[in-house]
């Protein structure tokens, strides 16, 4: 389901540094961008909003990992744990200053509570071998800088779907943990096989679950990204 | 009239800078992320970069003026100034950082010191060319919301005196009619 950017904006709120306190929408995508160029944050946030997301913006892998509730310092001292929104997508400048974005892409696999976040790096330098090591690492994507406004299109639209896959995933092993066991035993050999077949029937099909299941199908439409062809041959 | 003349100055600017290679497609992209709730964003984000540059053109400077140069530091400094100007599609800005880079990555004192005069010039032609062409556009919007405006007050008019007219009838009941108002509504009636 494409949303309208025309519609979004009766929608979006414009918020200076980001910070949402209200109720989670559970429609929109909430990400996290980081990057510490000003200019680039202004971008990648006016990008990720007429794409109808909500977007928090910092400037560092620090402020990510705080925002996130994972910065070990910060931790101990924050008591009424400011978490924010429930972050559904990190999308990360690579060059950075202090902590990279591979770096935060570590942090944020590592942990228990974070891992399962798509993670999308951005860099300015196209190096394979820089490429390789972050998908190796558990990166979604990777785009080369200048970002346009078709590559975050394509990121948002198979998140969606990951997230409305994973909502329906939850929702349908709650049907089954139901009443009729016969069902529930039938439901297990669907749930082992589900991913392909709900990858067959989206045009935008997730990469990540083309590793994880390496005889999923993929349309065309996502080999667009030079990205996927390298994971697709990877994978292979 | 003079929004047409506006009008083609501005698209002849336009095509002036992505002609001769001051601007690219991310330039575009930027054009398409304004709209009406985001009307002044190409502007502020030129004016974003330039703030920000000048920073980064003081810096450089500073690190090209110390001794023994630190050409990491460079090297540092014109990613960021690069990444900025590529974000923007200042086209002949960002080749200038790409020259800089490769003096600075063969350590080149002196290629890194022309190279960035060359960094320098275009980025302040550039800004030259930017404002000029923002400050156009903008008298061109604003003339066109005059026009807006003035067009829908006459609009307004019309559907009102329309309106008007067609009730003539309960309103002449009201106010009284003469035989010079009924022939004089039927003109108005006939020409709309």
């Amino acid at each position: 389901m494409a949303r309208n950017g025309g519609v979004a904006w009766m929608r979006t709120t414009e918020k200076i540094d980001g910070y949402d306190l209200s109720t989670s929408d559970t429609e929109e995508v909430h990400v996290l961008a980081v990057d510490d160029s000003l200019v680039d944050r202004k971008v990648i946030e006016r990008l990720l909003r007429i794409s109808s997301c909500k977007v928090t913006a910092v400037d560092s892998g620090r402020r990510a990992l705080q925002y996130l509730g994972l910065d070990e310092e910060i931790q101990k001292k924050e008591t009424n744990g400011f978490d924010g929104l429930k972050v559904d997508l990190i999308i990360t400048d690579y060059c950075m200053p202090g902590m990279t974005g591979y770096e935060l892409l570590k942090k944020v696999k590592e942990s228990s509570a974070f891992r399962e976040i798509p993670v999308v790096i951005m860099s300015s330098e196209n190096v394979i071998a820089r490429i390789d090591r972050c998908l190796e690492k558990g990166a979604e994507d990777f785009i080369v800088k200048p970002v346009k406004l078709s590559d975050v299109k394509r990121i948002i639209d198979y998140t969606t779907t990951e997230l409305r896959e994973g909502e329906q995933r939850e929702g349908a092993r709650a049907r089954r943990r139901g009443i009729n066991k016969r069902k529930q035993r039938e439901g297990d050999d669907d749930l082992s096989s589900s991913p392909p077949s709900t990858l067959s029937s989206s045009t935008s099909s997730s990469p990540s679950s083309s590793i994880q299941s390496a005889t999923a199908p993929l349309s065309p439409s996502t080999l667009d990204s030079p990205t996927r062809r390298l994971k697709m041959t990877s994978s292979e | 009239m003079d929004r047409n003349r506006l009008h083609n100055q501005v698209a002849s600017m336009r095509r002036s800078l992505f002609d001769q290679g001051y601007l690219d497609d991310q330039f575009i992209q930027l054009e398409e992320l304004q709209d009406d709730t985001n009307p002044n964003f190409v502007q502020e984000v030129v004016t974003l970069f330039y703030n920000d540059s000048t920073r980064l053109i003081q810096n450089i400077e500073q690190a090209l003026n110390s001794r023994p140069i630190d050409f990491c530091k460079l090297d540092d400094y014109m990613h960021q100034f690069k990444g900025s100007s590529s974000s923007i599609g200042a086209k002949k800005v960002t080749n200038e950082c790409t020259a800089f880079r490769e003096y600075c990555n063969a350590e080149n004192a002196e290629g890194c010191i022309r190279s960035f005069q060359q960094v320098k010039q275009e980025h302040a032609i550039l800004k030259r060319k930017l404002e000029v062409y923002l400050q156009t556009v903008t008298s061109f919007s604003n003339s066109m919301s005059c026009m807006e405006t003035i067009l829908s007050y006459i609009a307004y008019t019309i559907i009102s005196s329309s309106l008007y007219i067609e009730n003539m009838d309960k309103y002449g009941k009201l106010f009284g009619t003469t035989p010079q108002t009924e022939l004089g509504v039927d003109k108005c009636l006939t020409t709309l």
